[in-house]
């Protein structure tokens, strides 16, 4: 079916149902209840699960697949971003076009910056792209201020021309939209005790994740990806059977970009505003964080933690010491200090340190990610499977 | 595969599918940012109501963050009638009577900003969408001011800006729905300019280093023009990276200038190492064109004073607030000013709870808080419309900057200014600035239209 493996089917269409039931399968806790606290079924956060998700699939494409690491894909983030922000300001409000340029001009700027980078291998090249990324950050931020708006960023505004809108009714502001269907847009189902919001936006931005992911399947399973592997296993030997890996890289890396710039596109269109620190070195960072955490060179592992690092970020974060003392409030006032002392420093602005830990245990008991996790359970479960529990372990790699 | 077994799991999930299909055609019918139903975003509805209070707690401005997230659970209790009252037994409005706001309980979220627009918004918009919070405040930069009131102006809940400098604020990035108490880079123009000509007199040549993003160009050309006007020249105005933090090579050039004054458009880390940087050069023993060679640091903040030590004594800057207003001073021209009974309450309950004074980012988002609580009791609604309507063209004293006006044209706070100097002999930590001067507010008005921007209407959401 659609040209996919059976079991890479099972994958697909398993990725396509959590999608579509996020709503449900996020908020698991009522309303009321004290654990409401650990839901994430709101807007904000189901839309930066399958964007960042979009991003840690492409970055896949190019890290998972060549080995070459790069540490600069927030600058393609940006520069989509800075493109659609423009693209809604000068011609609609309209996601469609700011989305198309995004990727268009997320290609165009990874041409370059590919070709340059590309000249060299390892961890050369790693620096190659940081430092294409921090000039990318420093010229959005100050040099290029009439253009990115420097620190302050862009944002539509009412006076802007977009000139294949109608003129704005007074008092209205600009909104993103698809022909009409704003971004913004939420029904609510309540369903006692517990409720439930769907999103525009997010069904938007899943529907564009769903199809990235299908095409980054495709691009696995093809020649063009056995290819990649093999600059990945071992370039010189790829060099004397008279192939040249150059374009093999390059095609690589510009299709990574443009990943990027896809989700960057689709971060204006959720919400419509960029800023300069889109780019920065940390941005970057954090895409290399959950293709590895998720599972490097697996189909799905690079949005699995996508979606957990974005989930500790909003959710973890927000726990502060008051939060913790209501939790504890029915221990004696001196354990609930104690526990409090000792759980403070990883929850709230500490949440650094849990996602560093758990990085470090993934990297070292689990070298496949989440994934391997995934299976290892699997595994241990589904012995009459056992046949094909090993079958799908395989191309993990 | 291919064996369908009929169990009950199996028909609960198909039960569950077929629900939401069912409830699909309705999802694009109803609009909602809200939880409630009476006709703007997060219309509270229990007997509590909730803020957002979204400052940095990690990155660069953390210790400002501490503070001001200090002063808004000082705040919260002082609206909910624990505690002494604060600020609120001296506001001229007498609309609050401790009972939270409009009957209801204050309750608050917190989120961290980390000083970044991406992060502020995605912080703000949790607040919004996940813990109903009617009112965002906070945040510690105009980058991440601007973009989170227009995420507010988006949402459909008031903003009400924190510590934010620029002029953009309530200038070309206005928006209806955002609210700013602090002052911006054209009052510390015109507020020091007449300070520094008085102290250094009209024929100085200055030279500017000048932070290079937003606000250091806001804040270098209101010093520009102010000081131009009064007969100063500007020999050269130097961009230096915000990351920088060896200044010495953008020191150096300064002495060949022929400038007099060095003018530090620099805040938080940057003027303390900035400022630093030109102390240990020698800059201030110079005799250039046989006057004295001064520093000016335009912004100042308690926290950067700490941060810079001694360097600070004798150098002239501007504040929002300073809690020695709380004892009364002897300004320059040697008038004694009383001690301001508002400042001073809240000096007291500061102290009281966390045992030292606050800074002028608590002072701000102190005050923002009460305000935006009394706006809401006095429009008797929580709707962005009618605050808003309550809080534009609103006169009030006793916050602590005395008599006070909301401007209804953009939404900007318009008061006196404090020009302060670095303390000779400081007594504490905390006493590092004494305030020289206290501009009056007509000295520092300016028409709303010169920044451009578009206030737009109120947007109430859902």
């Amino acid at each position: 079916m659609l040209g996919l493996s059976k079991s890479d089917i099972r994958i697909f269409l398993l990725v396509v149902v959590l999608t579509i039931f996020a709503p449900f399968i996020l908020n698991p806790f009522p309303e009321a209840s004290g654990l409401a606290q650990f839901n994430a079924g709101y807007p904000d956060l189901m839309q930066r699960f399958v964007i960042f998700g979009i991003f840690a699939i492409g970055f896949n494409i190019l890290f998972g697949l060549t080995g070459y690491l790069s540490f600069g894909h927030a600058a393609f983030l940006g520069v989509g971003s800075y493109a659609a922000i423009w693209m809604m300001k000068l011609l609609t409000m309209n996601v469609i076009p700011g989305i198309i340029m995004s990727v268009l001009i997320a290609g165009i700027f990874a041409v370059a910056v590919g070709y340059i980078s590309l000249k060299r291998t390892g961890i050369y090249f790693s620096i190659l792209t940081l430092a294409f990324a921090q000039m990318s950050f420093a010229l959005a931020y100050s040099v290029l201020t009439p253009i990115t708006g420097g620190e302050t960023g862009l944002q539509p505004k009412i006076s802007d021309p977009r000139m294949l809108d109608a003129a704005l009714a007074s008092g209205e502001a600009p909104r993103a939209n698809l022909f009409g269907l704003e971004m913004g847009t939420s029904y609510e189902l309540a369903l006692s005790g517990w409720v439930f919001t769907f999103n525009v936006g997010y069904y938007v931005a899943a529907i564009v994740m769903i199809i990235a992911l299908y095409i980054a399947i495709r691009i696995f399973r093809s020649p063009f990806g056995v290819m990649l592997r093999a600059v990945k296993s071992n370039q010189q030997r790829m060099r004397y059977t008279g192939l040249n890996p150059k374009p093999y890289t390059l095609a690589a890396f510009v299709i990574s970009g443009m990943y990027a710039g896809l989700a960057g596109g689709l971060m204006v269109a959720m919400d419509t505003q960029v800023g300069p620190e889109r780019m920065f070195w940390t941005a970057s960072g954090e895409v290399v964080l959950m293709t590895i955490l998720g599972g490097t060179g697996t189909i799905v592992g690079p949005i699995l933690g996508a979606g957990l690092i974005k989930y500790m970020e909003n959710i973890l974060s927000k726990i502060n010491a008051d939060i913790l003392y209501e939790w504890f409030a029915m221990l004696p006032d001196s354990i609930a200090d104690i526990l409090v002392f000792v759980i403070y420093p990883f929850i709230g602005k500490g949440w650094h340190l849990t996602l560093g830990i758990i990085f470090m245990c993934v990297v070292i008991f689990l070298p496949g990610g989440l994934v391997e996790g995934g299976q290892r359970i699997g595994n241990m479960f589904g012995r009459k499977k056992k046949t094909e529990g090993e079958k799908s372990s395989q191309p993990a790699e | 595969m291919s064996d369908i077994k009929i169990t009950r799991r199996g028909i609960l999930k198909g039960g569950t599918i077929a629900g939401a299909g069912l409830a699909m055609p309705t999802i694009f019918t109803s609009s909602a940012w809200a939880g409630g139903h009476s006709g703007f975003t997060n219309a509270p509805t229990g007997n509590t109501v909730t803020l957002g209070f979204n400052v940095p707690q990690s990155g660069p401005y953390a210790d400002e963050g501490a503070d001001e997230l200090r002063a808004y659970q000082l705040a919260v209790e002082h609206l909910n009638g624990e505690g002494d009252g604060g600020m609120l037994n001296t506001f001229s409005s007498k609309a609050l009577d401790g009972t939270g706001i409009l009957g209801k309980k204050v309750e608050y979220v917190t989120g961290d900003t980390q000083t970044k627009s991406d992060a502020a918004r995605a912080s703000a918009r949790s607040m919004i969408e996940k813990d109903g919070a009617i009112m965002i405040t906070g945040g510690s930069s105009s980058g991440v001011a601007v973009a989170v009131q227009a995420l507010c102006q988006e949402a459909g809940v008031i903003f009400m800006a924190g510590l934010t400098h620029s002029n953009d604020t309530t200038g070309k990035d206005k928006k209806a729905n955002g609210f700013r108490h602090f002052f911006n880079s054209y009052m510390t123009g015109a507020a020091l300019a007449p300070v520094l000509a008085n102290a250094y007199g009209n024929d100085r040549k200055a030279y500017h280093l000048t932070a290079d993003y937003n606000w250091g160009y806001t804040t270098e050309e209101a010093v520009k023009n102010s000081t131009e006007a009064l007969g100063w020249e500007t020999v050269a105005a130097v961009r230096t990276p915000l990351t920088q933090t060896d200044f010495s090579s953008y020191i150096a050039p300064v002495l060949q200038s022929g400038a007099d004054v060095l003018v530090l458009n620099h805040y938080g880390g940057n003027m303390v190492n900035s400022l630093t940087n030109a102390v240990q050069f020698g800059l201030r023993e110079k005799m250039v064109n046989d006057k004295n060679f001064e520093i000016v640091v335009p912004l100042y903040s308690r926290l950067m004073a700490k941060g810079a030590g001694a360097n600070v004594k004798g150098i002239f800057g501007s504040t929002n607030w300073h809690w020695s207003l709380a004892q009364g001073f002897t300004d320059a021209s040697g008038k004694k000013v009383a001690p301001d009974a508002a400042s001073a309450a809240f000096v007291k309950s500061f102290g009281e709870k966390y045992g030292f004074p606050p800074s002028q980012a608590a002072h701000t988002c102190y005050v923002q808080t009460i305000l935006y609580a009394d706006a809401c009791t006095r429009a008797k609604s929580f709707k962005p419309s009618a605050v808003g309507e309550a809080l534009e063209g609103f006169r009030f004293d006793g916050l602590g900057n005395g008599p006070t006006l909301y401007r209804a044209e953009d939404h900007q706070c318009f008061k006196d200014v404090l020009v302060v100097r670095g303390k000779e002999n400081p007594t504490s930590e905390y006493d590092l600035l004494e305030v020289v001067e206290i501009t009056p507010v007509d000295q520092v008005i300016y028409d709303a239209s010169i920044f451009g921007g578009e206030l737009g209407g109120f947007n109430n959401g859902a």
